[in-house]
């Protein structure tokens, strides 16, 4: 792949941060969009722009055409088995949160919930409340010494009073890929459904929910170079007729009269108020980009930046690495030496470098990793070895500010 | 730009409270405390003092934290020990306009003493909350008292 020539349908990277090239290096919290998505919102709002799914004009029929095409797109781009089984939320937060919700009937006293450790906070709390109202067990699978998720430790958590497993397909700190057959094999095993929050995979790796046997699987837009605010939840038909909606009125209903409501089928009865039809639109846009290059080709280009970086990063003195040590997918969440996160992270960005700095929104996986937070720096499609370069100098001007350069200059 | 800018931020007195903190440990003796996180990055500060006859008469920390808030809790025990609960509320308020970029009295820049120096972190946005962090719960403990 051409990066050089990707990079220039990326308009926001052609810029210079603190008088320095800018490194954005942080695409885990956040994708940048290409031209092709930006003019897609563009031409919606110059051309198309109506409300969906209740105008007879004209452009209330381009609208809902365009919003229910990308609908079409999502479906295929995860190989969903019928455009149906794709609603279309707010972020993958709201995804998880109707899930939770909507499952909140199936789940008694005596059931357990079960995730990991590794758990976005998104992938967490709202498990943690469902367990709440429930009484409910929850309980938290852990890592072997490999940081990557204990299949033994699952075996033992998964069992006969299991009714949810939700769990990351790839984990947004420790850049490993989970393994969703053999946990989802546990669970359907013992009957319970499987969650699987791809906010950090789908952007990054070719997903197929049915190869996966997922029966629910979310992601966002924006992390996957379409606009925030868009969010996609994935069921399988059957597990999505059986969740009650966690919102109501306008757009999600069939027949209201004074006291009852009937609600509309699914994929719609999900979809309450005026959608983000831009945003999904955006989407389906961002799918056509990425699909141009193939997500197994994407995947491998991070990879491979990763395995570049990794013996680099390995190289510096004082730097802890979290997660596996050899492979990595393009999320690579690291620690200097007696230089808090925070302050390498100002540092890094002085140097035009855009990385995370802070907990991650993975609170309990900061503790069990024993640190407060961590840096991270996450790759994308328009990163290259050149950025991987920026990153490593900046790294180690930094340690050398911090270590021997108090003087003022 | 490059790093030339930082030596802004991280000057030697502020670099010196963060590597040997003053006032840092626990305060078997506090009439209060409290413990603020900062949510974006996960720090914690627990902060204890012992107020007398409305009076500060001793304060100390504990927690985690970057350079910034560190040598921020540091500073900010050097300043309000000694000082009536009225007297150390508006040095709070003065260091709280400080640090997001506005003009205080040359009087109250004097008795901030070191910590009039985190002026500069009002030049990065992001790290306003790290200087502030203590002080917020300084704040919080005396409104309460």
């Amino acid at each position: 792949m051409d990066i050089e020539s990707i990079k220039q349908d990326f308009p926001i990277l052609k810029q210079r941060v603190n008088d320095e090239p800018l490194t954005y290096l942080d695409s885990a919290a956040t994708a940048q969009m290409p031209t092709p998505v930006l003019k897609a919102i563009e031409h919606y709002y110059q051309h198309d722009h109506a409300n969906v799914h209740r105008g007879t004009h004209t452009l209330a029929q381009r609208a809902t055409a365009a919003y229910e095409t990308a609908r079409q797109k999502t479906a295929a781009f995860i190989n969903a088995k019928q455009a149906e089984e794709i609603v279309f939320t707010r972020s993958t937060t709201e995804s998880i949160n109707w899930i939770a919700q909507g499952l909140s009937e199936l789940i008694k006293p005596n059931d357990a919930i079960v995730v990991t450790i590794m758990e976005h906070h998104s992938n967490l709390v709202p498990w943690q409340q469902l367990a709440k109202r429930t009484g409910a067990e929850l309980r938290l699978i852990g890592l072997n010494d490999r940081q990557e998720l204990d299949l033994n430790d699952a075996a033992r958590k998964i069992d006969s009073r299991t009714k949810v497993v939700a769990i990351a397909h790839v984990s947004n700190v420790l850049g490993v890929v989970n393994p969703i057959l053999k946990i989802g094999a546990m669970a359907h095993q013992v009957g319970a459904c499987l969650v699987v929050d791809g906010a950090q995979a789908a952007p990054h790796l070719p997903v197929d929910v049915q190869a996966l046997d997922a029966d629910f699987y979310a992601f966002s837009g924006h992390k996957l170079m379409a606009p925030t605010g868009i969010g996609i939840l994935y069921g399988k038909m059957v597990w999505l007729n059986r969740l009650c909606p966690s919102q109501f009125g306008g757009e999600m209903i069939d027949q209201v009269a004074q006291q009852t409501a009937t609600f509309k089928p699914v994929p719609w009865r999900f979809e309450a108020g005026t959608p983000n039809i831009s945003g999904a639109i955006a989407l389906g846009a961002a799918i056509d980009y990425l699909s141009q290059f193939g997500m197994r080709a994407i995947a491998e280009h991070e990879q491979e930046l990763a395995a570049y970086a990794i013996p680099k990063l390995l190289a510096i003195d004082g730097l802890t690495l979290y997660g596996p040590q050899d492979r990595h997918t393009g999320v690579l969440a690291f620690n200097l030496a007696g230089i808090h996160p925070h302050d390498a992270a100002t540092a890094l960005d002085l140097e035009g470098v855009a990385i995370r700095a802070g907990h991650h929104c993975a609170q309990p996986l900061m503790d069990y990793l024993g640190v407060n937070a961590t840096l991270r720096a996450s790759f994308y499609l328009y990163n290259d070895q050149k950025d991987v370069d920026r990153l490593i100098d900046a790294i180690k001007a930094t340690k050398e500010f911090f270590e021997n350069g108090f003087e003022q200059a | 730009m490059g790093l030339s800018k930082l030596n802004y931020l991280y000057r030697t007195l502020v670099l010196a409270h963060a590597s040997h903190p003053h006032h840092q440990g626990k305060l078997p003796d506090a009439t209060a405390q409290t413990t603020l996180h900062n949510p974006t990055c996960g720090d914690t500060i627990n902060l204890a003092v012992r107020i007398d006859d409305d009076k500060i008469s001793d304060l100390k920390f504990t927690g985690s934290g970057c350079t910034i808030s560190q040598a921020s809790a540091s500073m900010m025990g050097d300043v309000l020990i000694g000082k009536s609960v009225s007297d150390a509320q508006q040095l709070i308020q003065a260091f709280s306009n400080l640090v997001i970029g506005q003009k205080i009295s040359a009087q109250a820049q004097e008795q901030l003493q070191d910590a009039a120096i985190l002026g500069s972190v009002a030049q990065f946005p992001a790290r306003i909350k790290c200087a502030a962090l203590a002080w917020h719960a300084a704040q919080a403990i005396l409104k309460e008292n």
